[in-house]
C-alpha cells in the first residue's frame, strides 16, 4: 500500500505523523480527515466510516493519548502527533489487548462494524480511569453508537478489564 | 468538502493579520469541520490556531480564573483550579457532547457553536441564518428543538452550548484581540438575539479572535447543579436545561445565580430573577416567582410549546439541587 494518497496535484501537504508507533509521511489535501488519511492513504481500514459527522464514533482513534473522532479532525493540522488505531492495539506477537479478548468473551458485538471504534474508545476510557461502575462506563461510552444493540456486553467486557 | 487554503500562523498577531471576513480560524474542528462538511460553511481559508501556545492554559491569580481559548473542553473540566472556583461550569461542560467530542472541542469554539437548528443545517430549506433573506422554515414548520424566549420573526433558533449557559451564570468574560488591541466583552453581551439579522450569532469583530474566557472565582462547592432535561440520557442537546448556583447565609440566599439553557438564541439569564430570590429564605414561593421573571414572555411556537412549561418546573428543581448541595450527577441519570 502506497504511504500517500495518490494522485498528488500540486499543492498538496506533508505531515508527519507516527502511527501505531511506525513514523509515517502523509502527503494531502488540506480538507483530507485524519479518517481518510488512514484508511485512503495508509491502508488502515480498521477506522470505520460510519456517520462521517462525529455522531456514532465507528472512527474513534487515540490521538496523542486522548480518544477523538478522526473524522471530524484535518490532518493536516495533527502534524507530528501520535496516533493509536485498532490495528495497533495487539501487541506485535499478536497477542490481544486485554479489551478485544474481553469483547470476544463476552460476545460484545455482533456485525462488528462498531467495534473498532469502541474497542478504541473503551481502551482510553480504562486508562481514564472513567470504568468504576456500570453508570459510569455507559456515560463515558455514548460517543460509540451500536446499531445491534450490544451495549450490555460491551460494558460486561469493560468492566472485566477494570475490574483486574 | 470545497477546497480551502492552509496555514498555520504562530502568534495571534500573525493570525488577526491573516484572517479576513470569509476566512475560518480552526481550534477543535468539531462544529466547524461537520458544518463544512454539510456544506453549510464555505471558508476560502483556514487558519489553525493549533501552534498557538499563548491560547493555552488554565491559571487562577486575584480571584479570577483565565481559561485560554485552546484549553479542550475535557482539560478544562478536569482541571483542579476549575473544579474549585467554578465547579459549575465543569458539569455543564460534562452535560454535552461525548468524551472524544469534548477532547477536540475548546473554550473558544464552544463559544461560536452555532445553531442545531435542523432547517439551519438543510441546504434544501430556505434559513435566514444560512442564506440571509430566503425565510424561516422553522416558524410553522418542526419547532420541537426551537426557541421560546427572545425569539424574531425571522429566526427562532437556540443556542445548543451547555458551557455557555454555565459562563452566563457565572458572569464570565470573553476576552478577544484584533487589529484594535485587546477587548473584553462580559458573556452576556457576546451571544446575541436574532432580531432582523439572525445570521450574526455573536458581537465578535469579523477580524477578531477569542483568547481567554475569565471567570470572576466563586468557590459554591455543592451549592450548584447544571440541571439537563433531555430525549436520550446522554449525548443529546438540552431542551431545557438550568445552570444554577447559590451563596446561604443564615439560612437565606445571599447570592443567587440562575441561567437557561435551549430556550434562547443565547443563554438565558436576567438579574432581575435572580434579585426575588437574594435575601429570600430558600423555599418554593421564591423559586416559582424566580421562574416566572426568567420566562416572563416565553411564546411556543407549536412544537416546543411544552419547553415553558417543563422550564417552569425545571427552574425550582434546579434551585433546590443548589440549595440542598446536591449538584446533578451526570453519570447517576437520578434527579434528585
Amino acid at each position: 500500500m502506497p504511504d500517500d494518497l495518490a494522485p498528488r496535484p500540486p499543492g498538496l501537504l506533508t505531515v508527519p505523523l507516527t502511527v501505531n508507533g511506525a513514523p509515517r509521511q502523509l502527503h494531502i489535501a488540506p480538507w483530507t480527515t485524519l479518517l481518510d488519511a488512514l484508511r485512503d492513504g495508509l491502508g488502515l481500514t480498521g477506522s470505520k466510516k460510519g456517520c462521517d459527522h462525529g455522531q456514532c464514533g465507528a472512527c474513534t482513534v487515540i490521538l496523542d493519548g486522548k480518544r477523538v473522532n478522526a473524522c471530524l479532525v484535518l490532518a493536516a493540522s495533527k502534524e507530528g502527533s501520535e496516533v493509536r488505531t485498532v490495528e495497533g492495539l495487539a501487541s506485535a506477537d499478536g497477542t490481544l489487548h486485554p479489551l478485544q479478548q474481553a469483547f470476544i468473551t463476552h460476545d460484545a458485538f455482533q456485525c462488528g462494524f462498531c467495534t473498532p471504534g469502541q474497542l478504541c474508545s473503551g481502551v482510553a476510557l480504562l486508562e481514564e480511569g472513567h470504568a468504576g461502575s456500570e453508570a459510569e462506563i455507559r456515560e463515558w461510552m455514548s460517543g460509540n453508537i451500536c446499531r445491534c444493540g450490544a451495549y450490555p456486553n460491551i460494558v460486561d467486557a469493560i468492566r472485566e478489564v477494570a475490574s483486574r | 468538502m470545497r477546497p480551502f487554503t492552509f496555514s498555520r500562523p504562530e502568534a495571534p498577531a500573525l493570525a488577526i493579520a491573516a484572517k479576513t471576513a470569509q476566512a475560518r480560524f480552526l481550534a477543535g474542528g468539531t462544529n466547524l469541520v461537520d458544518l463544512m462538511k454539510y456544506d453549510v460553511e464555505r471558508p476560502p481559508a483556514l487558519l489553525d490556531l493549533g501552534r498557538i501556545e499563548a491560547l493555552r492554559g488554565i491559571a487562577e491569580g486575584g480571584g479570577t480564573l483565565r481559561i485560554g481559548a485552546l484549553a479542550t473542553n475535557a482539560d478544562t473540566a478536569a482541571h483542579p483550579l476549575v473544579r474549585r472556583h467554578a465547579p459549575l461550569l465543569a458539569d455543564a461542560i460534562l452535560a454535552g457532547a461525548t468524551p472524544q467530542l469534548r477532547n477536540m472541542a475548546t473554550m473558544g469554539g464552544n463559544l461560536l457553536q452555532r445553531t442545531r437548528c435542523h432547517y439551519f443545517y438543510d441546504r434544501q430549506t430556505p434559513c435566514n441564518k444560512r442564506e440571509p433573506g430566503t425565510g424561516c422554515p422553522a416558524i410553522g414548520g418542526v419547532n420541537r428543538i426551537h426557541a421560546i424566549l427572545g425569539a424574531s420573526p425571522s429566526c427562532i433558533a437556540t443556542h445548543p452550548s451547555d458551557m455557555c449557559v454555565a459562563l452566563a451564570a457565572l458572569e464570565a468574560v470573553v476576552v478577544v484581540q484584533g487589529p484594535e488591541g485587546e477587548r473584553r466583552i462580559p458573556v452576556a453581551d457576546f451571544h446575541r438575539l436574532p432580531g432582523d439579522e439572525p445570521w450574526r450569532d455573536t458581537t465578535l469583530g469579523e477580524r477578531e479572535l477569542i483568547t481567554a474566557v475569565e471567570i470572576p472565582a466563586w468557590d459554591t462547592g455543592d451549592h450548584r447543579t447544571y440541571l439537563k432535561l433531555r430525549d436520550r440520557l446522554s449525548y443529546a442537546f438540552a431542551l431545557i436545561s438550568v445552570a444554577a448556583a447559590v451563596t446561604l447565609e443564615g439560612g437565606r440566599i445571599a447570592k443567587a445565580r440562575l441561567a437557561l439553557g435551549g430556550v434562547a438564541h443565547k443563554p438565558w439569564r436576567l438579574a432581575e430573577a435572580e434579585a426575588l430570590l437574594e435575601g429570600r429564605a430558600p423555599e418554593d414561593a421564591a423559586f416559582a416567582a424566580a421562574a416566572a421573571a426568567l420566562l416572563a414572555g416565553a411564546q411556543g411556537q407549536g412544537g416546543n410549546d411544552f419547553k415553558i412549561e417543563l422550564a417552569r418546573r425545571a427552574i425550582p428543581r434546579a434551585l433546590h439541587q443548589a440549595v440542598a448541595g446536591t449538584p446533578q450527577s451526570h453519570v447517576e441519570k437520578a434527579i434528585r
